[in-house]
């Protein structure tokens, strides 16, 4: 059953992220991948509850959060949408965590395991080779 | 702003203490579960909210009044139990109309549907009921009663995963459409985790813990790391618990930030719902009270 949080949509699968940031990044990964364009309208809170089995509470803390930075907004009486421009912002904010979370780790260890610089450009570039190859084999990539 | 209130209820058995002077609320439009082992008290406790037992010391009230002396309040509260004990001539059908003249706000509908949804034959007699059964036809009468309390204790007994599954995938959706107060008791902890807003801990007849959920999971940490370094980050905070390996220690922490101990080279892990629940259900963070027996 829903042990934790491993079973939830874009979860980054560290385990330390609350769930409502959870829903925020569900969202937000909707807008990456163009689920929810531009300009449309995202879940109401209690379809959110309900797709994702969480306490109304929970989803509509999720989407406050999405709305407090401006990806998403307010249209009183309708519900919310996909601010303008959203989609360019998350990508930003996204290759900075990016930068963050994955290129500075790697290179912390590759500095401790006292790898050279042009070994690292060399390894991620093969990987990136191996994942865009697969990624062509693939028709319809899954979301997950 | 709270539904349900108990306040410094004590409750005896004989010499069995099964409510030690408990206190506490239950937020209107919430969905609270409230959990604890076999005999801590969750039922007698459940009894007293549903007027099916009187508080002997100590005040209960449900939307203000005394739910075991006032009718009009009572109709507002539907509670089904482990053990349903409805009649066992009755048939499925009974069971629904008379569910239907007790609670003012009983949806027909929702019970047809959810009679077809768990396979329950409207014509079959209660005594000729499984366990299962009998439990889907409690929460059929739960779900389909929109009482703005309503009360599930164990629920589920003798239903599978996937009737489990359904019945919280109904709750859900009916608390949605309909918000109203529920307390929900179970064991299985972690199934109902992210359904509840809240979480209410009771053990030897006390309440050790009252908490949003969310507080639950973001308050309780596993750290693991140089003995060093944890003790000198733990120095301030509550250990709940600890292991030693050598050099290494693993506790589970009260009052951590991940983020902190991270930067000071510590592994941090999120423990499971329902192992943070009973860390901070038994750990030194609870009264001092030892309880007496088990209740029955």
């Amino acid at each position: 059953m829903v042990s934790h949080m491993t079973n939830e949509p874009g979860n980054q699968g560290n385990g330390l992220t609350p769930l409502f940031l959870v829903i925020a990044q569900g969202i937000e990964a909707g807008i990456l991948d163009g689920s929810f364009p531009e300009g449309s309208q995202v879940p109401s809170t209690n379809e959110l509850a309900v797709f994702h089995r969480i306490n109304p509470a929970t989803a509509a803390k999720g989407v406050a959060h999405l709305a407090t930075d401006g990806t998403i907004y307010k249209r009183r009486g309708i519900g919310m949408f996909v601010a303008e421009g959203a989609r360019a912002q998350l990508l930003k904010r996204r290759e900075q965590q990016f930068e963050q979370h994955f290129v500075a780790p790697l290179a912390a260890e590759a500095d401790l395991l006292g790898i050279s610089p042009d070994r690292v450009l060399e390894l991620v570039s093969a990987s990136l080779t191996a994942t865009r190859k697969e990624a062509a084999w693939t028709p319809s990539p899954s979301p997950r | 702003m709270d539904a349900v209130s108990l306040t410094e209820v004590t409750q005896r058995f004989g010499d069995v203490t099964a409510l030690d002077h408990v206190s506490v609320s239950f937020g209107e439009r919430r969905i609270t579960g409230l959990v604890g082992r076999n005999g801590a008290g969750k039922s007698t406790l459940l009894e007293l909210v549903s007027g099916r037992a009187r508080a002997r010391l100590g005040s209960v009230t449900v939307h203000g009044k005394n739910p075991y002396e006032d009718r009009a309040v009572l109709s507002q509260v539907c509670a089904v139990t482990e053990s349903q004990p409805y009649p066992k001539s009755f048939r499925v059908s009974t069971v629904l109309t008379c569910a239907g003249l007790l609670h003012p706000q009983w949806d027909i509908s929702t019970a047809h549907d959810l009679v077809d949804l768990f396979d329950l034959r409207r014509q079959q007699k209660v005594s000729q009921l499984s366990r299962g059964q009998r439990s889907a036809l409690g929460v059929v009468v739960a779900l389909a009663s929109r009482a703005p309390v309503t009360v599930l204790d164990e629920p589920y007994v003798g239903l599978d995963a996937v009737a489990r599954r359904q019945f919280y995938d109904r709750l859900l959706e009916e608390f949605v459409a309909h918000p109203r107060t529920v307390i929900l008791s179970s064991h299985l902890i972690d199934e109902v985790a992210h359904l509840l807003d809240h979480v209410v801990v009771i053990a030897h007849g006390r309440v050790v813990l009252d908490a949003a959920t969310e507080s639950v999971r973001d308050g309780i940490l596993e750290l693991t790391g140089p003995s060093v370094l944890l003790d000198e980050y733990a120095a301030r905070l509550t250990v709940l618990s600890r292991a030693d390996l050598g050099g290494l220690t693993r506790a589970i922490v009260r009052g951590a930030r991940a983020d902190e101990a991270a930067a000071r080279g510590l592994r941090v892990a999120h423990l499971p719902f329902q192992e943070a629940v009973l860390a901070l259900s038994s750990g030194p963070s609870r009264g001092s009270g030892v309880g007496t027996a088990d209740s029955p």
